[in-house]
């Protein structure tokens, strides 16, 4: 490709043709500030407004300051990223931002990670400016999910992007004007009345504390610190990829050991791990996946294919939402949370001898839509929920902070048995393709009889939006498909309804990269090497196990001896499968 | 009648033609004969205004009544009532016009009708307590040729409003209409179109001043299945009605032009965004559309060249930046109303993605004439980098509100002075703002510049799309630039920072000021911030909108320093600087003032001098209306 050969203070650098201002700088170490501009290259994640003007930069011979983020790199420019002029436009704006955002960075749960407050710091600005000028009223909501500040907000248009753009969920957009512009649902509605599906992605890109996600940690520590109640921790794959980040490890560090500590010492009663209810998820999706295959091939017209994963609560409420007409379609199998919290409160608990109401099932998950799926009715027995609440990662770095636990010194352990014992198969739940290789890897030994050749399935990996394969199963072509982002969802969804779909199982993941790019993990702050690093950590760990199947994890099938019988048992179907409900918003004017 | 080869237009034109002949032929004459039936005239016509100003003023209601008094006078024969678009004189109107002796009535009422009918139609005499009453003459005028107003006028983009029925599209045709088109079509390529229109100097007079002939090469280069036209009529600035009158008197001149721009850009669908605030220009447009389809100038196969184009018409809800051609876009699009930042511009990427040439009503009304008249005649006008005319709404303090059209390079001097009669109530002119909440404040040193797009922008101000607003001694220049900043804030989209909060900061400091609470330092926050706004923000409504302010601070800081210092105004225009005293030796005790003080602020015996406590006095103005001793000044 064509280079372009221009000068940015003073440093000679040739970028290719198309390359904006700002990325020229970067690759030269000039790091030209911004808010609102977001780039996961690779990803369709992109947000560029161009429109919060701090990456203003002079450009010789233009009239006025150009914004870096979009202005394309031209032969021969000459661009200073630090004249007089520029430092003097950008504090302003930084100042005029800082005018119309509380002063409470004390009490802000953003604190430390707010990249407005980075900018302040860096840019030397000491002093509130434009004083007694008017804040702007906005609205605050707390859902079971998300938590809206919207005073705060900056108006970067991230959370829109994502919303709109990255989702396709249009639950939330610019309303009003001038001032009063305000990020909401239409019409300034609650985002709990609209068809928010709680993926969180919004709070992931939030630079701000105007979006954080609803915090359970002091409902935590006090069922920690109560004798009379029985706490067991659950956590998902993705965090034991990304934890370590919050305590100045590199990305993509794996902190399995210590997570598993870390959880014992905050005073949990017992440490298992979610990776267990995602090998006894591929067991019931598998078999599924199976019974329908087998259906499909002798001829059952009703056979609904192709099964699509129903692990990710955001994708669930999404084709809820969006697409009720095709409930059918997804497997019945819960999300490895809610199979872990039903097996907990009664296979476990049984066999301790433990009351149920005694019982605290506890999640730490990267995602928000998490804390709404232990909210929904089908997930409750006898009125309470099989899953209590659900915390982030980001909460699970908080609240061991605040309990004075060195997390980066301890040492590793072993999750408690029977409920932590998993495989690879489990662990590489947490990234796009996982779910799909996992099920894979039981479908194909027990539809062919053999032991797979070679266990990974490197084509269905990787961060490309829709990837598709075929797989052969003793001489029958198995079409699969992976899709992350509900923006792709949808794609698959409208061909699903067109016809033109031609696959036998997809697998659908919410977020960006899967549950590694949740809205509950510590914030990528636009990086997507850190996706990269946690994926790239999950399948690591995955080779490393020592079972990398579900269906040979010991504890799995001694629960299914023990007590549930078989797949898609009867009891299996009450504990572990659920139905979806038709939750599109019906206008009424 | 479906026009399907150039001698079908030639045809209609014929016919068309004798309709207007009357018209045509008194319009080359200076009269200050009169007509009438009793006098030997064998037909009449009657123009009566059918603009919005007149139509607020009952125009409709003239014309029904002038047609019923034809009725009864029996000569309904012989007279023709005709509603025309607005005739620009809009300080006098309602307009009726009687053809052939051009006879200028002003301010009719319904109830003149019939006076006009009786005498003047049938008798041949002329209602003189109508006529115009030349302010400096003290002489009755007949003929608008001899008014001021309309001397150094010259009708480019105006040329048929006031003088054709806008509903009627034969009339248009009779006037070289679809001339224009009918000779691209079948004479010249596309590119020899687009060389005449950038021959002719044409530049958008939506503001920036664009040349119209290389924004049409720019949209012509791009290759594309699908290309727009779009006319951009969301005119929003206050008090500015160019683009609606055009509309209104001439709809056909951009429906033609329209179709011109199609052909030489390589396009079949053309997009009138409108707003939905403009519904007599709604109408016309859309009558004129219909016309044009049924007469074959939009449709397929147009004059049987084989060329396709046609026109929808999109409403806007009013947001003055959706006047910015990338908002304006996205509000079509059925989004949000927000620029983007060009490049990529409209011509590259524009309505859903497309090739989007965006041109303003007036640049579009110019198009069709300078194609019929030569580069060569419209080059031959204006200045040496403006060419042509320039339609102005000429409003505020001056005696002749209204439409005009002048040459570029009339100085702002002749249209205040000569054209709008010079300042209201024999008031000292103080500074006229032009180019709306974009532009600036000009004053009495800028008198003699003469306007171009250039000169304009030297002075600290800009052409915008020809908002002329004129302020006497009475218009304090700091509420000036807060009223224009009030309107920025409230139209800003609020996407980039600058504007968002910049202006909002701005215009709290301009509020402070007039309340009296500026301090010196104020001054340099306002000129700090508007260097930043117009150095950084995305559009170009962020760009320009701190204008107001930098143009009164530079022109007129004393007075901001007044505001400041001496906590006054001297325009007595900031209540909050106000103070009414009583003076003792005029007062006489009457005890009226205090009576209807609403805030009690007066004290005093009856018989004795009353006085005013400052702290309690709100400013309302109150005792000074009721004072019959003129013993209550404020300062």
């Amino acid at each position: 490709m064509e280079n372009i050969n221009l000068k940015i203070d003073n440093h000679e650098v040739s970028v290719p043709k198309g390359t904006m201002i700002l990325e020229a700088a970067a690759s030269i170490g000039i790091n030209i500030p911004t808010l609102c501009h977001l780039n996961l290259r690779g990803t369709c994640v992109q947000n560029r407004p161009a429109s919060c003007r701090l990456c203003v930069v002079e450009v010789q011979g233009r009239r006025n300051l150009a914004p870096a983020c979009e202005t394309k790199c031209m032969q021969d420019m000459v661009v200073s990223t630090n004249s007089m002029r520029v430092i003097k436009a950008r504090k302003t704006i930084a100042e005029l931002i800082l005018s119309d955002h509380p002063n409470d960075c004390l009490t802000c749960p953003k604190c430390g990670e707010c990249e407005l407050q980075a900018l302040i710091t860096r840019l030397n600005i000491t002093e509130m400016p434009f004083k007694g000028g008017e804040l702007s009223q906005r609205k605050k909501e707390l859902t079971c999910s998300i938590t809206r500040n919207m005073d705060k907000c900056i108006y970067c248009r991230r959370c829109e992007t994502m919303c709109n753009d990255v989702q396709t969920v249009g639950a939330l957009g610019a309303v009003r004007r001038g001032f009063d512009t305000t990020i909401a649902p239409s019409f300034d509605k609650m985002l709990k009345d609209t068809n928010c599906t709680s993926c969180g992605q919004c709070v992931a890109v939030c630079p701000t504390g105007a979006l954080t996600e609803h915090d359970n940690t002091d409902q935590l520590m006090d069922d920690l610190r109560n004798p009379d109640k029985i706490v067991i921790a659950q956590p998902a794959p993705a965090v034991r990829a990304a934890l370590g980040e919050e305590f100045g490890m590199p990305a993509g560090t794996l902190v399995t050991g210590k997570l598993a500590t870390a959880l014992r010492e905050l005073g949990f009663d017992y440490v298992f791990d979610t990776d267990f209810a995602a090998d006894l998820t591929i067991m019931e999706e598998g078999y599924e996946i199976l019974d329908r295959l087998k259906r499909h091939l002798e001829g059952d017209k009703s056979v609904k294919l192709p099964i699509m994963t129903s692990c990710c609560p955001g994708w669930v409420n999404f084709f809820e939402h969006e697409f009720p007409d095709l409930l059918d379609y997804p497997s019945t199998a819960r999300s490895p949370q809610a199979m872990f919290g039903a097996i907990a409160k009664s296979y476990w608990a049984e066999k301790m001898g433990i009351p149920r109401e005694k019982l605290v099932v506890v999640s730490i998950m990267p995602c928000l839509a998490k804390k709404y799926e232990v909210t929904r009715d089908d997930l409750k027995h006898g009125g309470l929920p099989d899953v209590d609440y659900s915390i982030s990662t980001r909460e699970l770095a908080r609240i061991l902070k605040r309990a004075n636990i060195g997390f980066a010194g301890l040492p590793d352990s072993d999750f408690d048995k029977p409920l932590g014992e998993s495989t690879g198969a489990g662990v590489i739940f947490g990234t796009t393709g996982g779910v799909l290789e996992a099920a894979l890897r039981t479908v194909y030994e027990a539809y062919t009889g053999k032991t797979l050749p070679k266990i990974e399935f490197t084509e269905v990996r990787g961060l490309e939006g829709i990837r598709e394969a075929t797989i052969d199963l003793n001489g029958f072509p198995l079409k699969v498909c992976v899709a992350h982002t509900l923006g792709n969802a949808r794609r698959i969804m409208n061909k699903l309804r067109s016809g033109e779909l031609d696959y036998h199982v997809v697998e659908i993941m919410a977020c960006p990269g899967g549950c590694i790019g949740g809205g509950g993990q510590p914030y990528h702050h636009g990086h997507v090497e850190v996706l990269q690093a946690r994926q790239k950590a999950l399948y690591s760990e995955d080779e490393h196990k020592p079972i990398r199947k579900s269906h040979e994890n010991p504890d799995i099938l001694r629960l299914y001896e023990e007590y549930l019988g078989a797949p898609l048992s009867e009891r299996s179907e009450e504990l572990l499968h659920t139905h979806y409900i038709d939750k599109s918003i019906k206008m009424t004017w | 009648m479906k026009t399907k080869s150039v001698d079908d237009l030639m045809v209609i034109r014929r016919r068309a033609e004798g309709m207007l002949s009357l018209r045509e032929k008194c319009n080359a004459i200076v009269s200050e004969e009169s007509c009438g039936l009793d006098k030997g005239t064998e037909h009449i016509q009657i123009l009566c205004c059918g603009g919005t100003g007149c139509k607020a003023s009952e125009s409709a209601l003239i014309a029904e009544n002038l047609q019923a008094s034809i009725k009864e006078h029996g000569i309904a024969d012989k007279v023709d009532i005709i509603t025309t678009g607005c005739f620009g004189f809009c300080e006098k109107g309602p307009i009726v016009k009687i053809i052939p002796d051009n006879t200028f009535y002003t301010q009719v009422t319904p109830d003149d009708a019939e006076e006009i009918v009786r005498e003047h139609i049938v008798k041949g005499n002329k209602v003189e307590r109508l006529l115009y009453l030349d302010p400096k003459t003290l002489r009755h005028i007949s003929d608008s040729k001899h008014m001021n107003f309309y001397g150094k006028q010259i009708r480019i983009a105006l040329r048929n409003c006031g003088f054709i029925d806008p509903e009627n599209i034969e009339e248009y045709i009779a006037r070289d209409g679809y001339q224009a088109l009918a000779d691209a079509l079948t004479k010249s390529t596309p590119e020899e179109v687009i060389e005449k229109v950038k021959a002719s100097g044409l530049r958008g007079r939506g503001g920036a001043g664009f040349p119209t002939g290389k924004k049409w090469e720019f949209s012509r280069s791009y290759q594309s299945d699908e290309k727009y036209v779009v006319c951009n009529a969301d005119e929003g600035d206050p008090g500015a009605f160019m683009d609606r009158s055009i509309m209104e008197g001439d709809p056909n001149s951009i429906v033609e032009a329209m179709t011109i721009c199609g052909y030489c850009i390589g396009s079949h669908n053309g997009l009138i965004y409108i707003r939905a605030e403009y519904p007599l220009a709604v109408h016309r447009i859309q009558v004129a559309i219909e016309q044009a389809r049924e007469y074959g100038f939009l449709g397929k196969d147009i004059l049987g060249t084989g060329f396709d184009f046609d026109i929808e018409i999109r409403y806007g809800a009013g947001a003055f930046v959706c006047g910015e051609e990338t908002a304006l876009i996205h509000s079509m699009e059925g989004k949000r109303g927000e620029p983007t930042l060009k490049p990529p511009f409209p011509a590259e990427s524009g309505y859903l993605g497309k090739p989007t040439n965006v041109n303003n009503v007036e640049t579009l009304a110019n198009i069709p004439i300078i194609l019929t008249k030569g580069a060569e005649w419209f080059s031959s006008i204006g200045t040496e980098k403006s060419k042509g005319t320039k339609v102005f709404a000429l409003a505020g303090k001056i005696n002749n509100v209204g439409l005009i059209e002048v040459p570029m390079g009339t100085t702002l001097r002749e249209i205040i002075y000569d054209i709008g009669g010079g300042v209201k109530n024999g008031k000292k002119f103080k500074a006229v703002q032009t180019g709306g909440p974009s532009g600036g404040c000009l004053t009495e040193k800028h008198l003699d510049i003469p306007i171009d797009y250039e000169s304009l922008t030297a002075a600290g101000s800009m052409m915008g799309s020809g908002g002329m607003i004129v302020m006497d001694e009475d218009d304090c220049m700091v509420s000036v630039a807060k009223f224009y900043l009030e309107f920025t804030v409230g139209e800003s989209c609020g996407k980039c920072t600058p504007c968002r909060i910049g202006n909002k900061r701005m215009l709290e400091i301009l509020a402070r000021i007039t309340e009296g609470n500026g301090e010196m330092a104020d001054l340099q926050r306002l000129k700090d911030l508007a260097t930043v706004i117009k150095d950084t923000a995305l559009c170009g409504l962020g760009q320009t909108s701190p204008n107001p302010v930098l143009s009164t601070i530079n022109n007129f800081y004393d007075e901001y320093v007044e505001h400041v210092k001496n906590r006054k105004c001297r325009s007595k225009k900031c209540k909050a600087l106000l103070t009414y005293t009583i003076d003792p030796a005029k007062c006489k005790g009457c005890g009226l003032c205090a009576k209807d003080c609403p805030a009690s602020a007066i004290m005093g015996t009856v018989r004795k001098p009353h006085v005013i406590n400052p702290y309690e006095c709100i400013r309302c103005g109150m005792c000074m209306s009721r004072c019959h001793f003129g013993a209550i000044s404020v300062f």
